[in-house]
């Protein structure tokens, strides 16, 4: 890990700095645990939709919604354990090639919501390499905050999907996402224009 | 996709119209909008495989793993594109959690054809016994399913089936009988 030239930064403020990028009701997916409840405390907005368990779908769900409205950008926010789960995945969307996905991994090398204890991964396997070599070319570390808005906004126009990687620290989420699954799934649909609130 | 389109024969295509099971199959989907297939292979599924990606109508693609290709129709879904999930009985094993943890709980009309193996002369004891929690898990979650054993009620099961997976917003299993489809053949 240290090898890597990687500032370690905060998944909150990291989070932040993605939704105040979004102009165009771009859709956001988050992960299990502590990184939708970051998306959540980050301000909830209508194209947001929180995984409440199924851990390792955040970017096949993603996948899916980028197929179903090709021209929304879709962003996808996974943690590293829970990528480890769906490794194959990536491939499945190197292999589809969706121009408007793009997939942020938040890497602290642990299951910091069970206990914080380190991932099989943890200090020896590369996420970007992983992902490189599942055949998302454009796959890349963040080197740190401003990179990661740099990188982001490369994605918002990129014509191939995009992989951010981000070192994170071991801060706990900082909010806590409401917990209704119907609600956050009609919601969502309202935010993606496919549904009309009753 | 586009190699795999290439390599189907005219005589393949045509065959999606007729009255096999999987031509039935095949017309069901798109009478009902659904176009998006990903699927985890299985031999007596190869012949309906082979004609969906053959019709420009059908995005139809392989995942590694089931529960992947579950993400992805219910991402689908949620975004206005209906799909559905072809994968073979082991595959269905491997689901419980992402059914009782996302399509359940968000109301999500998931729908899935399972080929049946482990039954009516399967050779594999791995298979039979894996055939057999399946029909506990679904009926553990309350999941509608219906195990289709003849060509002439194919049709209205699996038309209805998606109608009310639809409009009830739940999932629903149509599992694919060797009955229907004549199964594996032990021939190695």
């Amino acid at each position: 890990m240290d090898t890597r030239n990687t500032k370690v930064m905060n998944r909150f403020d990291v989070t932040s700095r993605l939704i105040a990028k979004l102009k165009h009701e771009e859709a956001v997916i988050g992960g299990i645990g502590n990184t939708n409840f970051d998306l959540w405390a980050a301000g909830h907005r209508p194209q947001n939709f929180y995984m409440l368990g199924s851990m390792g779908l955040a970017f096949p769900i993603a996948l899916g919604v980028a197929l179903a409205q090709p021209d929304r950008r879709v962003f996808a926010l996974e943690g590293d354990g829970s990528l480890l789960m769906q490794l194959g995945a990536l491939s499945t969307i190197a292999t589809l090639k969706p121009k408007n996905l793009i997939m942020i991994v938040m890497d602290n090398g642990i299951y910091q919501i069970t206990g914080a204890q380190p991932t099989p991964a943890a200090g020896i396997a590369d996420i970007v390499a992983i992902a490189a070599g599942s055949g998302l070319a454009n796959s890349t570390w963040a080197a740190d905050e401003e990179d990661f808005e740099r990188l982001v906004e490369k994605a918002m126009s990129a014509s191939e999907p995009s992989l951010i990687a981000v070192r994170i620290d071991d801060k706990p989420g900082v909010g806590a996402t409401r917990r209704d699954p119907v609600q956050i799934r009609e919601r969502f649909m309202h935010g993606l224009g496919v549904r009309e609130p009753l | 996709m586009a190699i795999a389109e290439q390599q189907t024969s005219p005589q393949v295509t045509q065959g999606s119209s007729d009255k096999s099971w999987h031509g039935i199959v095949l017309q069901t989907l798109k009478r009902n909008e659904i176009s998006l297939i990903p699927y985890v292979p299985d031999r007596v599924l190869t012949p309906l495989i082979k004609n969906l990606h053959a019709d420009p109508f059908f995005t139809t693609f392989a995942t590694a793993r089931e529960e992947e290709a579950v993400g992805i129709v219910s991402g689908a879904w949620m975004g206005g594109r209906r799909g559905a999930v072809l994968m073979q009985t082991s595959g269905f094993a491997t689901l419980a959690n992402v059914l009782a943890s996302l399509a359940v709980p968000y109301q999500i009309p998931l729908i899935m054809f399972v080929s049946e193996r482990g039954t009516l002369g399967e050779f594999n004891y791995g298979q039979s016994l894996v055939c057999r929690t399946m029909r506990p898990v679904l009926d553990s979650l309350a999941l509608e399913h219906h195990t289709i054993t003849r060509l002439d009620e194919l049709e209205f099961i699996a038309d209805r089936s998606i109608k009310q997976a639809v409009t009830t917003q739940a999932p629903v299993a149509l599992i694919l009988n060797p009955l229907l489809t004549g199964g594996k053949t032990f021939d190695k």
